[in-house]
């Protein structure tokens, strides 16, 4: 069958699958819409939670991040970085905070740190992370459309958006973790099957995690030691070693993203599906099986990938590809823009090289390397179609589950917290309704016209939760001596000085030309990328709070007994508003 | 209100932490040391196709994540046990 047409029954046969799962789990109370009724299985909240977590960057992009712009090893901080940030989760959070019973993550710091003004200074600081997190989910929707399905950008983040509405509107958190189920079954067919098909034929070993420990069928050599020599030779760092600027650096960078992944709310918020507190931990366990299937996958892709690029370009040493002779994907990909050569010297071939003088692939996406995979591999055209399924399922489930985050912050966080208290329950349900009807649009709109800065986002809305979030809620449930006054100058410290690192180095808003530092490794601190910044944003969080807690006045008596309360599991009862 | 009178509260929140401290420990070793600090040393040993700090960066820092949460998960519910602060079933 023709690829295009098995393509649409493919994508459209899970979108029917989604709308069907909306409709029959529709949210009848406002409990069921923040928290899903509370009353979700440890292990389908951590397959929801995978679904939730990986989003379009993971599924499309991060492979070829490992394996082009990190060069190997250097990948590796994105590899602990988002899978190391559940242990912290397990430990440090989650249990608590389901202990705690309310419905979202401001309303733990407005109580613990009783002030309403906590509570809006962290609805602040939620709404950036998730917002500027849900455009690149946006991005990815409207990219995995116009790529698979050839139809326009635009035309594809409508669809999108319309089979969001479905199943956010009517069934809130409850139509979003079932949706979310089904989307992480999707995601990891479609990741894994090319996997192991890449596997299988590059050394006989149908997993791929051995696989790239494996030898080169037919062969005694390595594959990874097969991929240094090959990259080497034509002037890369070596696979294997290829530290991303520094130890420091990718400390700080791998510390960022899993301190940023615990206190990320959308995340948070799956915690408050489970029944008891004893499953929030076992779930984030779940969660993190799910997601390692994807994540030890990845930089098998990555390195077999990139070691089948080479050897497509280079099919024996010296000899490059002749451009007459490349392959079909290869012209495919080239046509949009994924893949894009210049025969420099005219001589007829491909030349790869890491001198940009004379380097002739002038162009390879990152996305390519999971993209094109099934194409380099010669599997059949179901493959192909269910990656598109695959990728589009990874952007969605997260964009909901970003947007659920957002529409409960101003339904239950700004409404009915603190402009109107004596909202009923029925209005608030109408409320949240509402507000996640707005949060789609606005969030389409910001896909449909990106502002400047969307490049950098994702990445950034890691650094914003690690300094912000994340240690509020630390000091909340650690410390009890931490005043709302600590807390309110942690939080707006740690994310004023990430974001004024990142400013300072890549442009105010990311608007080009009005950085006042350049972004160089010699005006960085400590040579520390300003993605990675997040873990330093965190340490002033930390001090701020400290030390301003020392000299204010120390936090009621009804704060210690709250805090001890959430320190044991016994009498958790349901999550509630109330 | 806990059940715990003030001294078992505090015993059992600092096993709690004990505990903690214990897996944080493993886990900043395995991802931090193993596949950052102490890569160049580690790389010097090799298991099959891969180079044993490579492998801890890539693959083994996150099955050993896993590991940690769930002997975290059962400890925890054995404590929670120990002290009659578990929740009903």
């Amino acid at each position: 069958m023709e690829l295009q047409t098995l393509t649409y029954i493919v994508v459209g046969f899970t979108f029917a699958l989604y709308i069907g799962i909306a409709v029959w789990a529709r949210a009848g109370s406002t409990k069921d819409f923040y928290v899903a009724g509370g009353g979700i299985n440890p292990v389908q909240n951590g397959m929801a939670t995978a679904a939730d977590w990986m989003s379009a960057a993971s599924f499309i992009s991060m492979a070829g991040l490992i394996a082009l712009s990190y060069g190997g090893y250097g990948g590796s901080v994105f590899l602990m970085g988002w899978t190391g940030g559940y242990v912290i989760l397990a430990m440090l959070l989650a249990p608590y905070l389901r202990k705690y019973g309310k419905f979202t993550v401001p309303e733990f710091i407005g109580d613990r740190f009783y002030s309403k003004s906590a509570r809006a200074v962290a609805v602040i600081c939620l709404i950036i992370c998730s917002v500027t997190y849900v455009i690149g989910q946006m991005k990815g929707v409207g990219v995995a459309f116009s790529r698979f399905l050839e139809v326009d950008y635009d035309t594809g983040l409508y669809v999108g958006m319309t089979i969001v509405f479905f199943y956010a509107v009517l069934g809130g958190m409850k139509g979003i973790t079932y949706t979310q189920i089904a989307q992480y079954c999707v995601l990891i067919l479609a990741y894994t099957i090319p996997a192991i098909f890449i596997s299988l034929q590059l050394t006989g070993n149908p997993i791929p995690q051995l696989g790239l420990g494996s030898t080169l069928l037919g062969t005694d050599v390595y594959l990874l030691d097969k991929l240094d020599m090959v990259v080497t030779d034509l002037g890369f760092k070596e696979y294997t070693t290829n530290v991303r600027l520094s130890g420091i650096n990718m400390f700080a960078y791998t510390l960022s993203l899993m301190i940023g992944t615990a206190g990320l709310p959308h995340v948070i918020i799956r915690f408050f599906t489970v029944p008891k507190v004893k499953d929030a931990r076992s779930s984030a366990g779940w969660a993190l099986v799910f997601i390692a299937i994807l994540y030890t996958t990845a930089p098998a892709v990555a390195g077999m990938a990139r070691l089948n690029l080479m050897q497509t370009i280079e099919p024996t040493p010296g000899e490059y590809l002749k451009i007459d002779e490349r392959p079909q994907w290869f012209k495919n990909w080239e046509k949009t823009g994924l893949l894009q050569i210049e025969d420099k010297n005219g001589d007829g071939r491909i030349q790869y090289s890491a001198d940009p003088a004379v380097n002739e692939m002038v162009k390879i996406d990152n996305d390519i390397m999971v993209l094109a995979n099934p194409e380099i591999a010669k599997l059949p055209n179901w493959v192909i179609a269910l990656v598109a399924a695959g990728g589009l399922a990874a952007a969605l489930s997260t964009a909901a589950g970003l947007l659920l985050a957002i529409s409960s912050a101003i339904s239950h966080d700004l409404l009915k917290g603190m402009l109107t208290p004596n909202i009923s329950e029925k209005a608030e349900l109408n409320a949240s309704r509402i507000a996640m009807a707005f949060a789609i649009a606005g969030a389409g709109y910001l896909g449909l016209n990106p502002p400047g800065f969307a490049a950098g986002t994702v990445a950034l809305a890691f650094g914003l939760a690690a300094s912000s979030i994340f240690p509020a809620l630390m000091m909340g449930i650690f410390s009890k001596g931490i005043t709302k006054e600590g807390a309110i100058a942690g939080m707006v410290g740690g994310i004023g000085v990430t974001l004024f690192y990142v400013f300072q180095h890549k442009g105010i808003m990311f608007i080009p030309g009005t950085a006042f530092l350049g972004d160089t490794p010699a005006n960085w601190f400590m040579g520390i990328e300003p993605n990675a910044f997040g873990c330093v944003g965190a340490i002033v969080n930390f001090a701020i709070a400290f030390a301003v807690s020392r000299v204010t006045a120390a936090p009621p008596q009804s704060v210690q007994e709250l805090v001890e309360h959430i320190r044991v599991p016994v009498g958790s009862g349901e999550a509630t508003g109330h | 209100m806990s059940p715990l009178n003030e001294e078992q509260s505090k015993a059992y929140w600092r096993r709690n932490l004990s505990l903690m401290i214990k897996l944080l420990v493993v886990w900043f070793v395995v991802s931090y040391g193993c596949g950052i600090i102490l890569f160049d040393v580690l790389n010097q040993i090799q298991i099959g196709g891969y180079k044993l700090g490579f492998w801890f960066a890539q693959q083994g820092s996150i099955y050993v994540f896993v590991g940690l949460i769930f002997y975290y998960s059962k400890k925890m519910a054995a404590l929670d046990r120990e002290f009659g602060v578990e929740e009903d079933e």
